[in-house]
């Protein structure tokens, strides 16, 4: 589909629209051959475009339209997924989604972002901003998890937590906060993917966990590189250079010591193929969930501790001026 | 020589930093225009002796103002950012920590200091906004950790007086873990039974409200402050309309119920004391503290939507 292509896909979009235009010819043996060598020109186009994406690419990948999220690995990953809804305070956030689920036979919780696919399902979901409400029902979800000792997965994706008047009324930042802290006590295993973008405090609102996982290609940053742009180069086109100097890719984060995997994903993006994303996806998923699952509780709330305690490194991201 | 050609300060212009105190003899009140001597304005705490407008002041005044005979053990002083992304935009995050540290001598945007407030052993840290605005990265989150963490051990109250633009971009998403450290240390301070009192004043914003500001036993705030998640200018650029007067002010968030009690600058050593003494923090020594103004009543805020 050409109009699944980004703006860096050109040479892409250009070879797909030439096996379109042969595709609507009749059929002969040669065309056949013709459509296929010209896909595999495509296979290789992509994977030189995809090894060397800059930090502004990489945006607009995690930032595809069809790029799963939760859903589809709802669809693809779990059995026996129900939803449940609301807060019990004031709303049904349509911008987070949480639910139960079995995942290879194993009672699970799901909690994640949800973008919407199409316009109305976009608005539905408010494009993935979610509001007070929204944080507030993922840590009432995960206390009951946290009861029957069940394992937590969740899965970031959202630009960023709603800004407007009534996330301010109702105490945006004080759910976001409430959940950092109380999610560091969760007793219970708790898996965080990113798996398209990490949008600030909206994404950190619901992703403290015992391993914090990027997909390849998403994103994890304090601040939207428009944002950034805006701010300090008073110029919201100078996006790709924020982009650049906020170093919010996976390799990077991994650098800092922020996420401790990144998941791959295929060439080309997940959104390429959902069949494999998932599948690469299950792969670490499993392992993972079996290694913190094995700790006992307070080793592992331990460690979950040591690992945000431990981000920013004495001696790497500062120093201590007077020891010498 | 002759006294009447003394050369005469320029008075400072009220309209481009409107919250900062201005350094002549005399100040124009934001609040109501009026002029104040200088020295009748530091005297009263920095706060308007006609309308009580609090003017913004730095990390070591809070310090001073908090601590009994303004005397405090400072912690973790030298530590440095280090630039970790090697951050650059039209000036290096170097360059603009080094502006940082001239201008306000500390290090980072925070200062921990422990001692006693109204002879109760405290923790207290205080954010300094003249410092690339308050904002929190690695070295802000580290000492206040650090902070929290030594509470602990030595079984004594926090404070944390907030004043912040938010997480620091420079830092990028070590910024952002900021927020989950320090909230964590929190919740452990929360299990150990130990007050933590959070104090709001202009502004505190971003980041900084989306971790400990939101966090506390006590929330207090000081008259008028800014206290928010979202940029104003981002908020209207999302809904495309103007938002309404004295949103994201201390009185707003009273009156949604996001705060527990605003309190003037001159009583807010005896407020808190107060709220140590209920949270059975234990005293060295008698109380020393006095009220001197009767307690204010918050005017009736203005309602948003």
């Amino acid at each position: 589909m050409p109009a699944d292509t980004l703006e860096f896909e050109e040479p892409i979009a250009v070879l797909l629209k030439e096996i379109e235009a042969l595709s609507m010819l009749p059929q002969t043996d040669a065309r056949e051959r013709e459509i296929e060598s010209l896909r595999r020109r495509i296979a290789s186009v992509r994977e030189d475009l995809y090894r060397t994406l800059t930090p502004w690419q990489r945006v607009l990948v995690a930032r595809h339209p069809s790029r799963p999220g939760i859903e589809i690995f709802i669809e693809r990953l779990f059995t026996g997924f129900t939803e449940i809804h609301g807060d019990r305070r004031f709303a049904d956030d349509h911008a987070i989604m949480t639910g139960f689920a079995e995942f290879h036979g194993q009672p699970v919780l799901i909690v994640g972002h949800v973008k919407g696919g199409d316009t109305k399902q976009k608005i539905f979901r408010n494009f993935g901003y979610a509001r007070p409400e929204g944080y507030r029902k993922a840590l009432r979800a995960m206390r009951l998890a946290e009861k029957f000792r069940r394992p937590i997965l969740v899965f970031v994706d959202t630009p960023a937590a709603y800004p407007g008047i009534e996330s301010e009324e109702r105490g945006v930042a004080e759910a976001i906060a409430v959940n950092l802290r109380d999610m560091m006590l969760l007793d219970t295993p708790v898996l965080v993917v990113v798996t398209g973008e990490g949008g600030s405090g909206g994404a950190l609102g619901i992703a403290i966990g015992d391993r914090v996982l990027m997909q390849e290609y998403s994103i994890y940053s304090v601040i939207p590189p428009e944002g950034c742009a805006a701010l300090v180069w008073r110029d919201a086109s100078k996006k790709a250079e924020a982009a650049e100097a906020l170093k919010l890719t996976a390799p990077d984060l991994l650098g800092f010591g922020i996420i401790d995997e990144i998941i791959p994903e295929p060439v080309g993006g997940a959104h390429t193929d959902h069949a494999l994303t998932t599948q690469l996806l299950d792969g670490v998923l499993t392992r993972l969930l079996a290694e913190v699952s094995a700790l006992d509780n307070a080793t592992r709330l331990e460690q979950r501790y040591q690992k945000f305690r431990s981000m920013g490194r004495l001696g790497l991201e500062f120093l201590d001026e007077a020891a010498g | 020589m002759a006294w009447f050609k003394k050369t005469r300060t320029p008075r400072p212009t009220a309209s481009d930093k409107p919250s900062r105190v201005p350094e002549g003899l005399w100040v124009k009140c934001p609040g109501c225009s009026q002029a104040i001597y200088n020295k009748d304005l530091s005297a009263n705490q920095n706060v308007c002796p006609k309308c009580a407008h609090h003017f913004r002041i730095n990390a070591s005044e809070r310090l001073r103002l908090l601590f009994d005979d303004g005397e405090w053990t400072e912690h973790d002083p030298d530590l440095v950012s280090t630039d970790p992304l090697r951050f650059t935009d039209t000036k290096s995050y170097i360059s603009r920590l080094k502006a940082g540290q001239a201008a306000n001598g500390g290090k980072d945007a925070v200062i921990v200091g422990s001692g006693l407030l109204d002879n109760i052993p405290t923790v207290i840290a205080a954010q300094e906004y003249g410092f690339i605005g308050g904002s929190m990265g690695v070295v802000v989150g580290e000492k206040i950790t650090r902070a929290i963490e030594r509470a602990i051990v030595e079984r004594c109250p926090v404070i944390i007086v907030c004043c912040s633009g938010g997480a620091r971009m420079m830092e990028g998403a070590l910024s952002l873990m900021q927020m989950a450290k320090i909230s964590g240390a929190l919740a452990r301070l929360d299990r150990a039974r130990l007050p933590y009192i959070a104090v709001l004043t202009d502004p505190t914003t971003g980041g900084v409200t989306a971790s400990f500001a939101m966090l506390g036993d006590l929330h207090i705030a000081e008259p008028k402050a800014q206290i928010g998640f979202a940029g104003p200018r981002v908020i209207e650029q999302t809904i495309r309309q103007k938002l309404p007067e004295g949103f994201q002010r201390s009185e707003f968030l009273l009156e949604k119920g996001m705060i527990d009690l605003i309190v003037d600058r001159r009583e807010m050593k005896a407020v808190i004391a107060n709220a140590l003494v209920f949270m059975g923090a234990t005293r060295v020594g008698p109380p020393i503290v006095v009220r001197s103004l009767p307690v204010s009543q918050p005017e009736p805020a203005a309602q948003g939507s």
